[in-house]
């Protein structure tokens, strides 16, 4: 068998193509999206909106409402409960994060033991990449099109936003407004992203590559590029592995995902571990300045 | 040249009418009444924790006040931050000097007041960057990294965004600070020119030998407004007791200037 036909072989199933398709668009949507939360320090409240949309997603089911409601309505709730808790107690915001979405995700999973018709809804919980339908491919291929063109249009609002939000205020923006924009944005591409690789493994398509994309480049702009065309290559990588190896679909797109990371994190030109310290590597901190500052003594 | 600007005529730069701000039970600005006159250099002094962040954040309309306005040129504050009046010049400590963008990525974000929807940058744009990064003097490291460059050329970076957003009034919080004497001296520079074309500057500093140079006048905060008048008078040792609970003459010597 030549390469070319471990390459092809897979094309011939019509369900491969679908989910080669369906990943590859939800890949570059939370892409594009991930670069925005991993410089805001949203990478916890991508976890919490993703997992607590499950209940959403289960309650549209049952009531037969659009998935996309029901997530965006238990996504927005999610935000809502930790804002007030942090708000309104003395319990810190990473401790809201995490009682608010175990608490919502397992409403979740008590709603789907008591929903008849399992095999389904476990699907939301660890994707079903492979099982995509026609009609599946196009609702997803919608809403990421929707969230990519938001998030095109607004990317100069967005990363003022995440860089310097009072700047924003002080030229008249609402910081407030866009941070609710970001987080509509996240309700969103979760629901798109969860029938690829399930709530579980969401959260690594909405970190890791921006996160990675971060360690690449010093430009913003070449970020919102690198990031979705990483994920783009991983997730296609990770379906065609999880052909040739008969493992997980979701799994295998993530894991590629992580090690990609842990390639770029190691050998990164300038901001990698090993790259800081090879010949070629310049370095991370400031280039010397002409005018060498000394704190003033105070 | 401090003092030298006549005392202007019109409503001033910003009034602020006895505002109080509490954060929970601690009481931030406690009846500050305070006009800022426009084409002035304008130092606001006190120790930390004395309110001057609080001020000017209440005065950008980020933090709302318990009670007391707040008026822009005569306008309301958010007439004021829509027309792009109000500039501001951020602390080291709240800005992520990792994030990636470009000296003239920040530059360009003065700009987005007068863009479309969008923010394309149009040639107005990016005519009026280059001019302010010439005026800070640092259009040769225009395409570096935000945090690759010094201390101060930072704070020159982000008065390069008020410049090119064209703000009548520049808020700066503690411009100073991790700064060194040679990069304070040509910032005092700029924001005198600045002051000099009409546009108002109210500075947050604790750095008291630097004002004499730097302002046209001084406020003392401790909560309240302590003192509002001359640089001179301000530094006083009588003002300054109040405001930093010491002797305001040693303080001064420990600056270097007696």
């Amino acid at each position: 068998m030549t390469a070319l036909d471990l390459l092809l072989e897979p094309l011939q199933y019509e369900f491969i193509v679908r989910a080669l398709v369906t990943t590859v668009v939800a890949a570059i949507v939370c892409a594009l999206l991930s670069c925005w939360l991993v410089l805001v320090g949203w990478s916890l409240m991508g976890d919490a909106v993703s997992h607590a949309v499950l209940p959403g997603v289960v309650l549209a089911y049952v009531l037969g409402a659009p998935f996309t409601l029901g997530a965006l309505v238990f996504g927005l709730l999610a935000v809502a409960l930790i804002g007030a808790i942090r708000g309104t107690s003395r319990v810190k915001e990473d401790a809201a994060i995490g009682i608010v979405f175990t608490t919502l995700f397992a409403l979740g999973l008590v709603l789907i033991s008591v929903t008849p018709s399992q095999t389904d809804l476990n699907h939301i919980i660890f994707g079903n990449i492979l099982g995509v339908s026609t009609a599946d491919l196009v609702q997803i291929s919608i809403l990421a099109g929707v969230a990519f063109a938001i998030l095109v249009l607004k990317r100069r609002d967005l990363t003022l936003y995440a860089f310097d939000p009072l700047h924003a205020h002080a030229i008249g923006l609402s910081p407030r407004r866009l941070g609710a924009l970001l987080l509509g944005l996240l309700a969103l591409t979760s629901v798109v992203a969860l029938q690829v690789v399930g709530v579980i493994l969401v959260v690594a398509m909405l970190i890791i590559p921006g996160a990675t994309a971060y360690l690449l480049t010093d430009r913003f702009g070449r970020m919102l590029v690198i990031a979705p065309a990483l994920s783009a290559v991983c997730s296609v990588l990770g379906i065609y592995l999880s052909y040739w190896l008969d493992a997980a679909s979701g799994a295998l797109v993530v894991l590629v995902q992580g090690t990609a990371f842990a390639l770029v994190y190691l050998f990164a030109p300038r901001h990698g571990l090993l790259g800081r310290y090879l010949p070629a590597g310049r370095p991370v901190r400031a280039e010397q300045p002409r005018d060498a500052d000394v704190p003033s003594p105070h | 040249m401090s003092g030298a600007t006549p005392p202007p005529t019109g409503p001033p730069a910003v009034e602020v009418a006895d505002v109080a701000v509490h954060y929970g039970d601690v009481t931030a600005l406690d009846g500050v009444t305070l006009e800022v006159a426009q084409g002035r250099v304008t130092g606001l002094i006190g120790m930390n924790g004395s309110g001057k962040s609080t001020l000017l954040k209440t005065i950008m309309g980020m933090v709302r006040p318990d009670r007391g306005t707040v008026r822009i040129e005569g306008t309301e504050p958010g007439a004021a931050r829509s027309a792009g009046a109000l500039g501001y010049v951020p602390q080291s400590e709240d800005v992520d000097w990792a994030f990636p963008v470009s000296v003239r990525d920040v530059v360009m974000m003065g700009r987005y007041g007068h863009q479309g929807r969008t923010r394309r940058a149009r040639p107005a744009d990016h005519a009026a960057v280059a001019e302010a990064l010439e005026r800070v003097e640092l259009s040769d490291v225009a395409e570096r990294q935000i945090g690759r460059l010094s201390g101060g050329q930072r704070k020159r970076a982000f008065v390069a965004r008020g410049i090119a957003q064209d703000a009548r009034v520049l808020l700066l919080d503690e411009p100073f600070a991790g700064v060194d004497k040679r990069s304070e001296a040509t910032i005092t520079g700029l924001l005198r020119e600045l002051a000099d074309d009409g546009r108002t500057v109210l500075v947050s500093t604790h750095d008291l030998h630097a004002l004499p140079r730097l302002a046209d006048e001084a406020v003392v905060l401790l909560r309240r407004i302590l003192f509002h008048g001359g640089v001179a008078e301000a530094l006083q040792p009588e003002h300054l007791a109040r405001a930093f609970g010491l002797d305001g003459a040693d303080l001064l010597d420990q600056e270097g200037t007696t």
